[in-house]
C-alpha cells in the first residue's frame, strides 16, 4: 500500500488507479468520520435508508452532522438549507482553485469533477499541484470516486452498527479530521522557497489572530470562510 | 429502512445548495479567463482554508470568552511533527487519532 502523497517531484501518471492510489492515505478520515455520523444520524431519528441518502446526494461532512443537529432540535427546513449552504459555500473557493486546471475536459466531465469534490479530495489535489503544476482527469476521477464510495459504504456502515459501535469520540477518531487537515496543510507548505515560506508563516498568524476574533461573533463554518477571503487577500496585497 | 416526502424534499434542497457552490466554478473558469489577480488570490485559498480549518478547531467558542481546545491543541503538536518529519498522510492521521486516545484515556 503506497501510504506516501507523493513527495518526490516526478510527474505521476493521469491514471485512475493512481487517483486510487492517491486517495488511500485519506480513507482512514472518510470511514472514522463516515461511521461517527452514522452512529449520530441514528441517534437524531434518521432511517438508516435517510443516513444513505444524505451520504449519496449531499456528501459533505459537517454539513450532515450540522443537518442531524438541527433536524432533531426540530429547526425549520428553510434554516436547516440555509444553514447547509453557509456550511459548504468554502467548496465555492475550492473548487474555484481547482476548476481552472481543468478546462481542456468537457462540461461534462468538469460537472463530474465539481459534484464530487471536497476539503479532503480538495486537498489532496491542490498538494498534487504545488508539488506538479498539472492535475489529469483521470486521477481526479479515481481520487473522487474513491472518497465517494468509502464515504457512502462507511456512513451506511455507522448507521447500521450505530447502536452497538463503542463511543466513537473517546477511541480519538474525530481527530482524524483535524489531522488530516493538519497534515495536508504541511504538505503544502514543505516545498517552498524560503522567503515564500515566511511570508505564509506570517499569513498563518494572521490567520489564528483573525480566527480568534471572529470565533466571538461568527459560527465556526462563517469565520472559516470569510477569515479564508481576508488573509488570501492580504497575502496578495503583501506578496513581493 | 422507511423515509417520507418532506424528509426527501428538505434532502433534495440540501443537496442543490450544496452542489452548486461546487460546480459553478467548474462552469465559469470555461466561459471566463480569471484576470492575473484573481489567479494569485486563488493560489493563496488552500493554505489559508487549511489553516483557518486547523485553527477553528484549537478554539472553543462556547462560553463568552474564545479559549484554547487544550485536548486539540496537544494533540496537534505531535500530529503537526509527524507530518513534517514524514510528510506522509496516513502516518500522520494515525499518529494524531492516537495521540487523541491517549490524552482521553489519561487526563
Amino acid at each position: 500500500m503506497n501510504t506516501q502523497v507523493n513527495v518526490n517531484h516526478s510527474l505521476t501518471l493521469d491514471t485512475f488507479s493512481q487517483g486510487i492510489k492517491d486517495c488511500i492515505p485519506t480513507l482512514l478520515g472518510y470511514i472514522s468520520i463516515g461511521l461517527a455520523f452514522g452512529v449520530i444520524g441514528i441517534t437524531s431519528n434518521l432511517s438508516i435508508l435517510e443516513i444513505f441518502l444524505l451520504s449519496v446526494i449531499v456528501y459533505a461532512g459537517s454539513a450532515q452532522f450540522i443537518f442531524c443537529g438541527l433536524y432533531v432540535a426540530g429547526a425549520p427546513f428553510s434554516v436547516i438549507i440555509i444553514t447547509t449552504f453557509i456550511v459548504n459555500l468554502r467548496h465555492f473557493l475550492m473548487s474555484l482553485t481547482v476548476a481552472p486546471h481543468f478546462t481542456r475536459y468537457s462540461p461534462l466531465r468538469n460537472i463530474g469533477f465539481g459534484t464530487l469534490l471536497t476539503d479532503e479530495t480538495f486537498g489532496v489535489a491542490v498538494t498534487k499541484l504545488t508539488k506538479e503544476k498539472h492535475l489529469g482527469g483521470n486521477w481526479m476521477d479515481g481520487l473522487n470516486l474513491t472518497a465517494y464510495i468509502t464515504w457512502i459504504a462507511s456512513c451506511t456502515l455507522g448507521g447500521i452498527v450505530g447502536k452497538w459501535l463503542p463511543n466513537a469520540e473517546s477511541l480519538g477518531l474525530d481527530f482524524a479530521l483535524i489531522s488530516m487537515f493538519g497534515a495536508l496543510l504541511v504538505l503544502n507548505l514543505v516545498d517552498l522557497s524560503k522567503s515564500k515560506l515566511m511570508h505564509y508563516i506570517k499569513l498563518i498568524v494572521l490567520m489564528a489572530i483573525i480566527m480568534y476574533c471572529l470565533l466571538y461573533f461568527l459560527p465556526g463554518h462563517l469565520a472559516v470562510l470569510i477569515a479564508t477571503v481576508i488573509v488570501a487577500t492580504i497575502g496578495v496585497v503583501t506578496e513581493k | 429502512m422507511t423515509t417520507t416526502l418532506p424528509m426527501i424534499l428538505l434532502m433534495l434542497g440540501c443537496a442543490i445548495v450544496t452542489w452548486l457552490p461546487r460546480v459553478i466554478p467548474f462552469i465559469l473558469v470555461r466561459n471566463v479567463q480569471l484576470p492575473d489577480v484573481v489567479l494569485r488570490w486563488l493560489s493563496y485559498i488552500p493554505v489559508c482554508i487549511l489553516s483557518a480549518l486547523v485553527l477553528e478547531s484549537l478554539f472553543n467558542a462556547e462560553k463568552s470568552i474564545v479559549t484554547f481546545d487544550w485536548f486539540n491543541l496537544g494533540a496537534l503538536i505531535p500530529t503537526l511533527i509527524t507530518a513534517i518529519a514524514t510528510k506522509s498522510l496516513s502516518k500522520t492521521v494515525v499518529v494524531g487519532v492516537l495521540t487523541m486516545a491517549l490524552l482521553r484515556y489519561f487526563f
